[in-house]
């Protein structure tokens, strides 16, 4: 079969890091070829290179046979590369069809105006020539973002791209869009088109590609035929052990209501309603999961529980004591930890000594302090105790938190949340950009934790991880919670439609929509 | 046996440190110097050995080799202790407090005017008036540290006003109320009111120079073993954080603001009450909270690091007046002083960029 691309002997080196260790990666006409490896692994940097925003520091690139030298994403795309990115480059406040000219307007007979109704037109014969259902005039910020994705691969086929590149494009979407997006990519290739798909999540490996590389620190592993393998066997190849897909735990004793939140509401950064009236309870010895696509109001909800933004409706109830609107310090003490979603941002001052960042939180309290006064021998026995139980690999307690991989920190954060004993312990996005193995212990703590008899609130946008540490599973949607569902009697299909705004059914019409 | 092994991996951990941090700024220093000698060869047009000989042994003589020059010296450093220090404690806490300038000035005129209050005994003067510089320094930061904390306004902008308000308060009595005739400054403090000379009354250099030293120490101990510290550095370094973990970033912002301000605040009394017994009429600013700004970056912000920092500065400031004695034109000494900050800027630069490169790796890998 013909290759369009081929790339021979890649090597990249930041400081510090070797992304990419001498790769050899080809893409055949017609297929989709899935680019599997863990977060870290170096896929990105890999098509960036391919697309022009990398020079490599070795190695040859040919399309077409012909061998090349991209200097940029405009050389990459005179080849007819194009590259959808994860985070979507698209102007909020334009339509459709002016996003996806953007760069290369079609003019008016003179060359000073932009034809729109040519733009129009040329957009909408795309769409439908490939089974895109977008409307060119919709304005980005009205329309959801599994559109948003399809306008992005319309950007790259308005611009001749025979070769497409989606960086992680299922991790925004709901299961049905996921379906879809299977289905446009199989026309596409029916249209002669190549593509490559970059991901760690091996079900959409087996539902979408023809062919998978599986990368591993930076190193190609194999590539393979699809049809030839299964996902245990590329999970293994991908982390380089065995590894237990599944979580195990024992059947919930489920007890008395920890937190109440009633008719939660609250504001965004741009003063607009995000949280539109949230009810939910979560018991002590139960995992609550929060499903839901990003931007639905996860996010918030939990900075208003723990204090970080204010609500402007409703209420939280930590055991019966109102926890509404109190500053972070009171919440702290009345016993809620959290295990943030931004690890550098808010679980960490990088810049401390893992010693300081043990007892963030907790710094004013005894045995820490007294007065005004720290005591750093019991802080730092303290570190070592949370290094030892959670099994952080750091040299000592000294270094400073931005020196440990990504992992280990967030195993560090849990060390330090979980020592605290808390009522409750919310885990937003607990293991985002971990390696398996880190994955797999975090997991086995959160569940540990409900097993002792804690509530546990966890909110995820990989649903498969909700699907599997939750006990019931809370879908949220537009600033609401439209469904709360027993984990082992529903699946992917009905969570799938609630998360995307529909209802079920066999759902009382409580929580109707509109 | 695992105490002394704790032990042992932090003070490895600190000589490391140590070692990390004291590089660039002594290789600043030695770059400045050694540029400076061109100067020298270039103003007296010499070669480089006796460039380097005179250059050396005037800075030598005007800073220790003598001892009127070395007392000087000392006088010099005082100052710049207080306003060192005061920047650092902002810069702890992501502050970059121009004000220091003003606030040293508005510590001066508390202490010109307290001064002059007769009647009461000496050590409660002194006390009277070092409190107030104190507490007038601390005002004087508070208002811009409250209206970011409040209104987000920036600290920069409004304490480079303050400073302006401040000159022309003190300008406002050091010509009106509590004018001298004749002379462009202050009536004298009363000698209840002045620091004791300890060498003897005729040299200028006085205990304000060991209330600053100790106040290096306070302040080492309340940035890292007191709950305050902590509470201003992770704001430092990251409000998010510290805010998630139950710090109210707003409240050690105006902290930040006060300490800093207080620090300048009694440097500006002790250089009146010590040093000067008078308030002048400014035309221009005292430099000693700008040259503060200096002796925080070359010292890293670090309370230790001031007090040599401040002697390097304070030393070629007084050395000044001496390299006029060698013909060597004394804006040498500035061109020391300006070359050794672009190298502690230059190794900030680098760190930035260094940090930045591996986040972008990370970020792409």
């Amino acid at each position: 079969m013909e290759k369009v691309i081929e790339m021979r002997g890649i090597t990249k080196i930041f400081p510090g890091v070797i992304a990419n260790d001498n790769v050899d990666f080809e893409l055949r006409k017609g297929e989709i070829h899935v680019l599997l490896g863990e977060n870290g692994a170096g896929k990105t940097t890999l098509m960036n290179i391919l697309y022009g925003l990398y020079q490599p520091d070795k190695g040859e690139i040919y399309v077409n046979g012909k061998k090349v030298n991209i200097k940029g994403p405009s050389d990459a795309i005179a080849m007819g590369i194009g590259m959808v990115h994860q985070h979507f480059m698209l102007v909020h406040n334009f339509t459709v069809a002016e996003n996806i000219i953007l760069g290369s307007e079609p003019k008016t007979a003179f060359g000073f105006k932009i034809d729109y109704k040519k733009a129009i037109k040329d957009v909408k014969e795309l769409a439908d020539k490939y089974g895109f259902n977008v409307d060119p005039n919709s304005i980005i910020e009205d329309i959801t973002v599994g559109q948003q994705q399809k306008v992005e691969i319309l950007k790259a086929l308005y611009r001749g791209a025979e070769i497409l590149i989606l960086d992680e494009p299922t991790a925004v979407l709901t299961p049905q869009e996921i379906e879809e997006l299977g289905q446009i990519l199989k026309n596409l290739v029916k249209e002669g088109k190549s593509i490559i798909l970059i991901t760690h999540k091996l079900k959409e490996v087996m539902n979408m590609s023809d062919r998978v590389t599986i990368v591993r620190r930076g190193k190609v592993v194999d590539t393979v035929n699809t049809k030839d393998v299964d996902m245990d066997t590329l999970a293994e190849m991908m982390v380089g052990r065995k590894v237990n897909l599944v979580v195990e735990k024992k059947p919930a004793k489920v007890g008395d209501v920890v937190l109440k939140i009633e008719n939660l509401q609250a504001l965004d950064h741009r003063k607009l309603p995000k949280l539109k009236g949230v009810d939910l309870e979560v018991r002590s010895g139960e995992i609550l999961g929060i499903a839901g696509v990003d931007g639905n109001g996860q996010t918030e909800l939990v900075e208003v529980i723990t204090g970080l933004r204010r609500a402007t409706g409703g209420r939280v109830i930590l055991k019966g004591n109102d926890l509404t609107n109190r500053a972070p310090k009171e919440i702290i003490e009345a016993g809620i930890s959290n295990i943030p979603e931004d690890r550098h941002k808010h679980g960490l001052v990088l810049k401390f000594s893992l010693t300081e960042n043990a007892v963030l939180g907790q710094h004013d309290k005894e045995p820490f302090s007294k007065g005004i006064i720290m005591n750093y021998d019991v802080i730092r026995e303290h570190a070592k105790k949370l290094i030892n139980d959670f099994d952080v690999r750091t040299p000592n307690e000294e270094v400073h938190a931005g020196a440990l991989s990504g992992g280990n920190q967030q195993k560090f954060i849990a060390a330090r949340e979980i020592t605290k004993d808390p009522e409750l312990l919310i885990a937003t996005q607990p293991t985002r950009g971990l390696d398996v193995g880190a994955i797999e212990y975090i997991h086995k703590r959160l569940v540990e934790e409900r097993d002792k008899g804690k509530a546990v609130l966890l909110v995820s946008l990989e649903l498969d991880e909700v699907m599997a540490l939750s006990d019931r599973i809370a879908v949220m949607y537009d600033g609401k919670i439209v469904g709360i569902l027993d984990a082992d009697k529903t699946n992917e299909m009905e969570l799938g439609i609630l998360m995307a705004g529909g209802t079920l059914n066999k759902k009382e019409g409580e929580h109707d929509k509109q | 046996m695992i105490n002394n092994k704790t032990k042992n991996v932090a003070f490895n951990a600190l000589v490391k440190k140590a070692i990390d941090v004291l590089m660039f700024p002594l290789i600043a220093i030695l770059l400045g110097l050694f540029v400076a000698v061109f100067f020298v060869m270039w103003a007296k047009n010499l070669g480089f050995i006796d460039g380097t000989a005179t250059l050396f042994s005037a800075i030598w003589e005007g800073t220790f080799g003598k001892r009127a020059n070395f007392i000087e010296t000392l006088v010099a450093m005082t100052p710049l202790i207080f306003t060192g220090l005061a920047h650092s404690v902002a810069f702890r806490t992501g502050l970059f407090n121009i004000g220091v300038e003003g606030q040293f000035i508005m510590g001066m005129l508390a202490a010109a005017l307290i001064g002059l209050i007769p009647g009461i005994p000496a050590p409660i003067h002194v006390t009277l008036v070092l409190l107030g510089g104190l507490i007038f320094g601390a005002v004087w930061a508070a208002i811009p540290g409250y209206l970011k904390a409040k209104v987000g306004t920036n600290e920069v902008v409004n304490t480079i006003m303050m400073n302006f308000i401040a000159m022309n308060v003190s300008n406002y009595f050091v010509k009106g109320p509590i004018h001298r005739e004749g002379s462009a400054s202050s009536k004298m403090i009363l000698e209840s009111a002045q620091l004791y000379r300890f060498l003897s009354p005729s040299e200028r250099v006085n205990v304000g120079l060991f209330i600053g030293i100790a106040l290096i120490f306070v302040i080492y101990w309340l940035l890292w073993k007191t709950t305050i510290g902590y509470e201003l550095r992770a704001v430092g370094l990251n409000m998010h954080a510290a805010e998630y973990g139950g710090i109210n970033s707003k409240k050690n912002i105006i902290l930040a603001m006060v300490i800093s301000g207080a620090i300048a605040g009694l440097g500006g009394a002790a250089h009146v009450a010590g040093t000067i017994h008078k308030a002048h009429q400014l035309v221009g600013f005292t430099n000693y909270g700008f040259d503060g700004i200096a002796v925080a970056l070359l010292a890293k912000s670090h309370p230790i690091g001031v007090l040599f920092s401040s002697l390097l500065f304070g030393g070629l400031n007084s050395s000044a007046r001496i390299l006029q004695k060698f013909r060597i034109p004394k804006q040498i000494v500035y061109i020391i002083q300006g070359i050794i900050i672009i190298f502690v800027a230059a190794d900030y630069i680098y760190k930035w960029l260094k940090e930045k490169k591996k986040k972008e790796a990370i970020k792409n890998a």
